[in-house]
């Protein structure tokens, strides 16, 4: 029990360090280390409540893939952040007061919590308790049946993702030689070679 | 859950070690070396003139490309998994719908193929 | 059972892939042929909606079906198709004459069908979330333009932080409710109508609207509305101006009625006052521009005002009205659109209102039609607009809100003001050069189409308006 206390303080306070140090670092390719640190120690976390396939996918996908994607954009960008925190200040009050409205709606909103009883009733609804059906299992057995409209309906979204990413991204460099390797495996040896009967003493 | 967080525990231990390596690593460098910084030291070398211009040239966006194609299929995968471990209950029914997912993607792939997004030069 | 009721998303679903295939395996260009088999894709679903089943619910109550959600469905559908065919000559000359660009605004279509039949906070953002990102990458479709770019670059971002706010509402509901379904949610606030309701649903509701009031480009979250518009292609702000709208208001007046009716003075504040700010932005801002795509972004912001004058009652004839507004809506920007379309000089497409100097002389028809739509927009009997904004204010004065209506009036007026210097620009001054011949008949005929509707609404309006009522009514009654 200790060490799950002991655990969650330290995830949960690297998190909220690392996510100060994202906005805070003065490179960006540090900005971006710093959220990946963000990113693990929130899988900590959701480990510690007993989601293990949203940890996974934190890892794998936000880690694996977003984050890449984050630092190609870096790499590419050759951001120069002192010019880009060159109007900070100014923007700061703003800032701040949005921050401070959010805030005060959080905490608002955590004193003054009303839980319906409909929404009691939900919640004893059984997701299947995590010692006999993990949290992996329990996930496939409602995602692919009940939920399959927005299952399809995100499949259909990664289509367009797809699509999107071509479109914008590729470019056809002219005049570069390709091979084709169906072309070259369909070649027959009547086409290439022909052989030719000379007399001794004369060329061709 | 006691249960499920035990299994983790090694897992922890294992952070644990590797914070504790790295942390001696470089306490040992802090305490024990000598400490001299200068900002020469960490410029970057040109043939000893100081260097005319950044080091990075042009980002090719075909790297782009492919991250964004790998992120997708990779998303596929994570739906794979849970289906996979629970392919028992699901039934037909539940299969069908993780082919016709599949589908979907794939018509996604055969476009990305027949376009030459695959292709490196 | 499960697919007659989403038949026409299911076809397509099927007929966007297809049709996608069949492009990248085609040889040559085929931007045209891929056009009009999206356009025969669409018209084979708004068939479907049409003759189709009129009501129920599936896939778990995650998707529904009612007379609102087969009337909005038929708009877009039919504002989506217009609109690609308006696309097909400005494409060519354009050099963005690529096959994807149709697919994508089928694929957009299909979010927007999703968003209508939408019966659940998720499914409403899945939705959402398809149109979206099909139209961040149509927005930047001509990738070597920086306009274009930046349209896509400010849209794409600014969307990004709305849905990121939507889900973040959508949360708090969820964790009040229990549930994400809109029945159940309803059912939730029933059961705790006695106290006050509790904040925590308050902060969900306002939230989400702001989420919402993004897609719909409504003060204060228009921001992007005149960049982008002004920046993408111009057919693509046509699409932008006509069915997305359409879906994301059918999407806002399902989600504030059918879960939260009984909230109805909560959110009514909040509606009231991004219609006036949405009316008076749209009215004052546009009286300075000089670019039409730009004026038509702050005439449809103004617009999305009076159409939530509609909402702000919360009752039957509110509705109504917006239904009814959003119908006249298609038709009159449809229509300018296809003007706009066609204002090209010596090759180059030109956007400023002073290149329509002197239209009535050098295309005396295509002046008539813009004419007819200015006039339209202004509000004047006994053309559509008129009849659009009557049902609109109507609803508001039955509920009480007089000073929402007046509102209305008094900035109505004020809009008049620049639909009015148009058409004074194109019959009252001197013409510098005229538009390149020929128009082509795609643009000419759904110019000549909307003008003769709006023209002729007065006569043939009580089956449109008997039908906005059913509709409405099927919605209050589910």
């Amino acid at each position: 029990m200790i060490i799950q206390a002991l655990a969650f303080y330290l995830f949960a306070g690297v998190t909220v360090a690392a996510g100060v140090m994202v906005i805070a670092a003065r490179n960006p390719v540090h900005s971006v280390l710093f959220l990946i640190l963000a990113f693990f120690n929130s899988a900590g976390l959701f480990i510690l409540l007993g989601a293990e396939f949203l940890a996974m996918i934190l890892v794998v996908v936000y880690v694996g893939a977003v984050a890449v994607l984050f630092l190609f954009v870096v790499m590419m960008l050759d951001i120069n952040f002192v010019e880009m925190r060159h109007g900070f200040l100014q923007y700061l009050p703003v800032g701040a007061l949005v921050a401070i409205i959010l805030l005060t709606e959080l905490v608002l909103l955590f004193g003054a919590w009303v839980v319906t009883p409909v929404a009691l009733q939900t919640m004893q609804r059984p997701i299947p308790a995590v010692e006999e059906v993990t949290n992996t299992h329990a996930l496939g057995q409602v995602l692919y049946t009940d939920y399959f409209y927005l299952f399809q309906a995100s499949g259909l979204i990664l289509l367009v993702a797809m699509i999107g990413a071509i479109v914008l991204t590729l470019r056809q460099r002219e005049g570069v030689r390709r091979q084709s390797i169906p072309t070259q495996l369909a070649r027959r040896h009547e086409d290439s070679l022909e052989i030719k009967d000379v007399p001794t003493g004369s060329g061709i | 859950m006691e249960a499920l967080l035990l299994e983790y525990l090694p897992i922890l231990i294992f952070l644990g070690i590797a914070v504790g390596v790295a942390a001696a690593a470089i306490g040992a460098s802090l305490l024990l070396a000598r400490q001299n910084p200068d900002s020469e030291k960490l410029s970057p070398y040109e043939c000893g003139f100081e260097a005319f211009d950044d080091a990075r040239r042009k980002f090719d966006v075909r790297f782009y490309l492919v991250a964004i194609l790998f992120i997708i299929f990779d998303l596929e995968v994570a739906f794979l998994f849970p289906w996979a471990i629970s392919l028992g209950e699901i039934g037909a029914f539940g299969f069908w719908s993780m082919i016709g997912f599949l589908g979907i993607l794939t018509v996604g792939f055969i476009y990305e193929w027949k376009k030459g997004a695959l292709e490196w030069e | 059972m499960l697919d007659t009721l989403a038949f026409p998303e299911v076809f397509l679903a099927i007929a966007g892939m297809a049709i996608l295939i069949y492009g990248v395996f085609r040889s040559g260009n085929p931007t045209r042929p891929v056009s009009w088999l999206v356009v025969l894709a669409l018209v084979v679903a708004l068939l479907a909606v049409w003759f189709g089943p009129e009501q129920g619910q599936a896939f778990g109550g995650m998707f529904v079906l009612d007379g609102f959600a087969v009337f909005l469905k038929i708009l877009v559908l039919l504002g989506s198709s217009l609109a690609i065919i308006l696309s097909l000559d400005y494409v060519d000359r354009e050099n963005m004459a690529r096959f994807e660009f149709p697919v994508l605004l089928l694929f957009a279509t299909l979010g927007m069908l999703v968003m209508l039949s939408a019966n659940d906070l998720i499914s409403l953002y899945v939705g959402f979330e398809l149109q979206s990102l099909a139209l961040y990458v149509v927005a930047a479709f001509r990738r070597d333009n920086i306009r274009s770019t930046e349209a896509g670059l400010k849209y794409f971002v600014l969307g990004a932080l709305s849905s990121g706010i939507l889900l973040y509402g959508a949360s708090m509901i969820y964790g009040f409710a229990g549930t994400t379904n809109f029945d159940g949610i309803a059912t939730a606030l029933i059961g705790n109508r006695v106290e006050q309701p509790s904040i925590g649903l308050i902060v969900g509701i306002v939230f989400l609207s702001a989420g919402l009031a993004f897609k719909v480009s409504a003060v204060p979250f228009h921001m992007w509305t005149p960049d982008v518009y002004e920046g993408a292609p111009t057919p693509v702000t046509a699409f932008f101006a006509v069915a997305p709208k359409i879906a994301a208001i059918g999407l806002f007046v399902r989600v504030l009625v059918d879960p939260f009716l009984g909230l109805v003075d909560q959110w009514q504040q909040i509606i009231i006052f991004i219609s006036i700010a949405s009316m008076v932005l749209g009215g004052f801002a546009a009286i300075n521009q000089a670019n039409i795509k730009r004026l038509m972004a702050y005439s449809s912001i103004s617009n999305i005002g009076y159409a939530l004058v509609g909402l702000a009652p919360g009752t039957e004839a509110g509705v109504r009205g917006v239904l009814l507004y959003m119908t006249i809506y298609l038709f009159m920007t449809l229509g300018t659109f296809a003007v706009i379309l066609c204002m090209r000089q010596k090759g180059r497409m030109v956007e400023g209102i002073d290149d329509l100097a002197g239209l009535s002389k050098t295309h005396p028809m295509m002046a008539a039609a813009m004419a007819i739509f200015m006039f339209s927009m202004a509000g004047i009997p006994p053309l559509a607009g008129f009849f659009g904004k009557l049902y609109v204010f109507l609803a508001a004065i039955e509920a009480g809100l007089y000073t929402l209506a007046v509102i209305g009036v008094v900035t109505s007026v004020v809009a008049a003001f620049y639909y009015l210097r148009i058409i004074k620009i194109m019959y009252f001054d001197e013409a510098t050069d005229s538009f390149d011949r020929p128009l082509g008949w795609e643009a000419s005929s759904i110019l000549g189409g909307s003008a003769l509707v709006i023209l002729l609404f007065f006569l043939f309006q009580a089956p449109l308006i008997d039908g906005a009522g059913a509709a409405a009514a099927s919605l209050f009654a589910g």
